[in-house]
């Protein structure tokens, strides 16, 4: 009898990739809020467009969103595998290989930017490419690891959706597509800030250069503070372009109010205080947040709608 | 290693099949109804039938000949 035995339980192979773990490389939770800032750019717009040919054009952007995030999980994935809250993704897990992810985004990338191009038009398209690119190199390769301004810059990336959708259907750039684009763009830095501030340990185990990391979190606190003042009237002044309206001011105003408030909440906080409650003011601004910037543009979809048209008009009536 | 037909492997390799099977099917359904809608939203197409037809030429106020 042989003295070789082989260990038959014992496993050589990483797991074989599911399509699920192919979904998870497109960060779904991200490409929903693509989705629907790209929608929202799309439907407030002045033209109309054939609704097969807007559905298309948002899976297209919703693909290329995906697509850059398959490129970003093939580069950070080193420093994925060293964050608690990125530990699981599909490439670090080792579920799916370096070179699959690699291949899957930029294929997907091709993909959504030529079938962008043909379903809207090649201003959107070229857009979308351009999305792709600052998420993936500028970001991703270069700001996240090299400065913490990478979120303030980087966040151009997730900007531009709703600026594409509008493209999508008038083929120009309009003030209000800027100011869509300011929007998030602003909103980005406070919204990472708050989740540094209670995530610090993963950023500082990964060595990526977070604000929070290179300058401490009173630092972060103030910036949170400043970059929440900045964005009030970015977001109260899309309120009197075309795509805003009494509904969206309101709204505007009542969210604005209450982030600056929690802003000012965070600047004052002290670590102690923030390590006595496990960071509840910073998890609830980071959350808030969330709503915020959802309610912003769910505010400029119902002024696109006929009822706030007939709003409008009676508010003109009254003379207001 | 002798594989079970119902190995684990295999449902994983199945549910991919299954899953690239109707991304293929929706990416195919999708590009056909963006086809039905650009096509039917250019009007008539009038395409070049090698024969000179003064209606068709811009230079003597004609149609482009692109859509009627």
């Amino acid at each position: 009898m042989s003295d070789i035995r082989v260990d038959i339980t014992h496993k050589t192979e990483p797991a074989e990739a599911g399509f699920g773990d192919f979904v998870a490389l497109l960060k779904p939770r991200v490409m929903s809020l693509v989705v629907f800032t790209a929608l929202v750019g799309l439907l407030v717009a002045p033209n109309t467009l054939h609704p097969i040919e807007a559905f298309a054009a948002i899976v297209f952007i919703a693909l290329g969103a995906g697509a850059a995030g398959a490129l970003n999980m093939w580069w950070d994935a080193d420093i994925d595998r060293q964050m608690r809250r990125t530990a699981r993704r599909p490439v670090p897990a080792g579920t799916v290989e370096p070179g699959e992810a690699l291949g899957f985004g930029l294929g997907l990338s091709l993909i959504a930017v030529f079938m962008l191009g043909l379903a809207a038009n090649w201003l959107a398209a070229g857009l979308l490419a351009f999305t792709i690119f600052f998420y993936a190199v500028v970001y991703t390769m270069w700001l996240k690891r090299a400065t913490p301004q990478n979120i303030v810059i980087g966040g151009a990336a997730g900007a531009f959706p709703p600026m594409i959708g509008w493209v999508v259907a008038t083929g120009h750039v309009g003030i209000e597509a800027v100011l869509m684009f300011a929007l998030i763009f602003m909103w980005t830095p406070p919204h990472f800030w708050a989740l540094a501030l209670f995530m610090n340990d993963d950023y500082t185990r990964a060595k990526v250069p977070m604000l929070t990391v290179t300058h401490g979190r009173r630092a972060t606190r103030v910036h949170v503070l400043v970059y929440t003042l900045a964005l009030v009237p970015v977001a109260l002044g899309a309120g009197l372009t075309s795509i805003g309206g009494p509904v969206y001011l309101a709204v505007a105003l009542v969210l604005n109010a209450i982030f600056v408030a929690g802003a000012l909440r965070l600047s004052q906080r002290t670590e102690v205080e923030a390590e006595a409650d496990r960071y509840r003011a910073e998890k609830s601004f980071f959350k808030f947040s969330l709503l915020y910037l959802f309610g912003h543009f769910l505010a400029f979809l119902i002024e696109a709608t006929p009822w706030a048209a007939l709003l409008r008009s009676q508010f003109a009536y009254w003379g207001l | 290693m002798a594989l079970a037909r119902d190995h684990e492997l295999h449902r994983r390799r199945f549910g991919r099949n299954l899953g690239v099977a109707l991304t293929l099917v929706a990416f195919i359904a999708l590009v056909f109804g963006l086809t039905i809608a650009k096509v039917s939203g250019g009007g008539t197409v009038q395409a070049f039938d090698h024969t000179y037809r003064p209606a068709l030429d811009p230079a003597i106020g004609g149609e482009t000949g692109a859509r009627e």
